[in-house]
């Protein structure tokens, strides 16, 4: 079975070719990071994964099945979830409350009991929060729960995004550069997040990264991508050694 | 600093946030009752803040909540109030049969206007509406057989299960029950997922998705609920002013609930409130000033001297008298919330709130906006 897997992916906008022909495949259970300079393609296949984007060409296996043509909420639902390199949280709303947007994956609109606060919509809530609040001790968020997410520093931040993207129950994660504007105590902090991410909840990790302490830290396995190719691929020495990802980021 | 000792998600759940803001509501609940009492002379003009603050609600939800604005609202006002009309007086249904499916119709309209407007953002959106406005105002007019025309159309007091509102006390408690009816719906709503969506809607549209939000379908929600709010004050509207003719409902008339909510503060259900009191009250209290002023002004100078005071009050007078007053003072006003307070009233109360409950530690810093309001747009 193929856990998730990228079948010769292109994208086109105009006249560039943003990703031109990645083909990768993780399986159940990996950190599997994303490396490249500036501009190689990496959110580009993030959006296209999270179907922001429609692929030129090529198809997005998850579980066994065709995701290239679902459509973009429905895309949670199936157990994929992000964040983001540029934090896209709700900033006037509590941390609490931006964990339980993440349950939406799990909620049905039913309008007419919510307008009534019916029994069932209460038990529903119960669970919801519930679960948010697991994901709060899971990340220790206890001293933040009721703090509106503009009075959070930048790390905290990007953990409450992690933790919106948990709350959603996820098989696959999507990190877009976790460490990107944190210190170097808090990308160490984040190294072990992931890892506890993988072997306590047994998500599958995806992720962009440029630090590449963190990316040795925590990848089982590595692709580098420049200009949309895929240049290298293997372990995270393997890779770093790779006379084609030295060239791509030193120059020949 | 209160600090709230939860023990039970249920404090998450409530409606209000610990027993103390209860007892304040409640409070209030009986001033609003014993308000008759006080000032029996007003029951009519607080009438009108009651179905005013429906329709801030209505808005509020819609541009507040879910970050899209209409232009159009009076359209559904319009369509509420004709159609209950139509229904009580032409088809002769009870009263709350008629309130129910003017509310429901103005809702199915609200999705009409809501499923093409979806694929538009931000100011394209808010023409859209105000061309629907224009549309359905032009209907009211020439759809004779229903809505009378230009001619107008005269509306019964209420009568509700044999019962007659049609004393003006009667009919301020009327209103404030269906004022406190939407408010509690709308409450219940914003505090379930469907209202998390709305929010997560208006603050990030590419981040709701990703969190499986469907924006299509939401957004719809969110027109429908709007619009039958919208219509449900319709109703009360069109017994208030017992004569109904197409120019009420224009385009000035949006324009006044969209003051509410900017005025009240966008984004709080108090916001609608406050609005709706700014919006209603202030027409009275300037022609209450129109009487009162002149004379004070003339009493104040006629220390100066007899002839100094005649002049003064003749001269205050005719400025005060002057047409064109009342939308200058409007608009002034607005301007200086624009200028000074862009969160409206509540924003103002949230931060004398917080000033004192986080009283050393206070920093501006928490009100300000990072992102413009729509922030939604730089998504397209």
């Amino acid at each position: 079975m193929t856990f998730f897997a990228v079948d010769e992916l292109v994208v086109n906008f105009g006249g560039i070719r943003a990703v031109d022909g990645v083909s990768f495949e993780v399986e159940a259970g990996q950190v599997f990071t994303i490396i490249g300079p500036n501009g190689a393609g990496k959110t580009t296949i993030f959006n296209l994964i999270s179907r922001i984007y429609d692929p030129t060409h090529g198809r997005l296996l998850f579980r066994d099945e065709d995701i290239t043509t679902v459509s973009p909420h429905e895309i949670a639902r199936r157990g994929i979830a992000r964040t983001f390199q540029n934090i896209e949280l709700f900033e006037h709303a509590t941390v609490l409350q931006n964990l339980l947007l993440g349950r939406h994956a799990h909620a049905k609109p039913h309008l007419f009991q919510e307008m009534l606060f019916l029994p069932g919509v209460r038990a529903r809530e119960r669970a919801h929060h519930e679960a948010a609040e697991k994901v709060i001790d899971f990340l220790d968020l206890q001293a933040y729960r009721d703090s509106l997410v503009v009075n959070l520093s930048y790390g905290v931040r990007k953990v409450v995004e992690m933790g919106r993207a948990l709350c959603t129950e996820p098989a696959l994660l999507l990190l877009d550069e976790p460490s990107s504007g944190l210190s170097v105590e808090e990308t160490a902090d984040m190294a072990f997040w992931i890892q506890d991410i993988r072997t306590l909840l047994g998500i599958t990790v995806l992720m962009v990264e440029h630090d590449m302490s963190l990316v040795g830290a925590v990848s089982d396995r590595v692709l580098a991508l420049n200009y949309g190719r895929a240049i290298a691929s293997g372990t995270c020495q393997e890779v770093q050694a790779h006379p084609d990802v030295i060239k791509a980021y030193l120059g020949a | 600093m209160r600090f709230a000792f939860k023990t039970a998600y249920d404090y998450d759940l409530g409606l209000f946030r610990d027993p103390v803001q209860r007892r304040w509501y409640g409070g209030l609940l009986a001033a609003v009752i014993l308000l008759p009492l006080a000032v029996p002379s007003y029951l009519v003009d607080i009438s009108l803040v009651f179905i005013y603050g429906l329709c801030g609600l209505s808005l509020m939800v819609l541009a507040g909540y879910t970050g899209l604005v209409s232009l159009g609202h009076a359209a559904f006002l319009g369509i509420g109030a004709y159609a209950h009309v139509f229904f009580l007086q032409d088809l002769g249904l009870p009263w709350v049969v008629s309130v129910a499916m003017a509310a429901g119709l103005s809702a199915a309209a609200g999705v009409l206007v809501g499923l093409p407007a979806l694929r538009m953002t931000g100011v394209y959106l808010t023409i859209a509406t105000l061309a629907f406005a224009l549309i359905i105002q032009e209907v009211f007019t020439r759809w004779e057989h229903v809505t009378h025309g230009l001619k107008g159309r005269p509306v019964d007091k209420p009568v509700i299960f044999g019962v007659s509102f049609a004393s003006d006390w009667a009919f301020y408690f009327l209103c404030l029950a269906v004022l406190i009816g939407g408010l509690w719906l709308t409450a219940n709503v914003l505090r379930a997922p469907t209202g998390r969506a709305w929010v997560a809607i208006r603050d990030s549209e590419i981040a709701a998705q990703s969190m499986g939000v469907h924006l299509a379908r939401y957004k719809t929600m969110a027109f429908a609920y709007s619009a039958g709010l919208m219509g449900a004050a319709g109703a009360l509207f069109a017994h208030k002013i017992g004569f109904l003719a197409p120019d009420i409902f224009s385009v000035l008339l949006s324009i006044q609930f969209l003051l509410m909510v900017v005025v009240g503060g966008l984004g709080s259900l108090h916001g609608a409130l406050y609005g709706a009191v700014f919006v209603a009250m202030l027409p009275v209290l300037i022609s209450e000033a129109r009487d009162r002023v002149p004379a004070w002004i003339g009493q104040v100078v006629a220390g100066l001297g007899k002839d100094a005071g005649a002049a003064a009050y003749l001269a205050v007078d005719r400025f005060v008298k002057q047409p064109g007053l009342e939308p200058g003072i409007f608009g002034l006003i607005l301007v200086l919330f624009i200028l000074f307070e862009p969160l409206g009233i509540y924003g103002r109360w949230r931060k004398v709130q917080l000033f004192f409950s986080t009283f050393p530690l206070y920093k501006r810093a928490t009100f300000r906006r990072q992102k413009s309001y729509m922030r939604s747009e730089r998504l397209r």
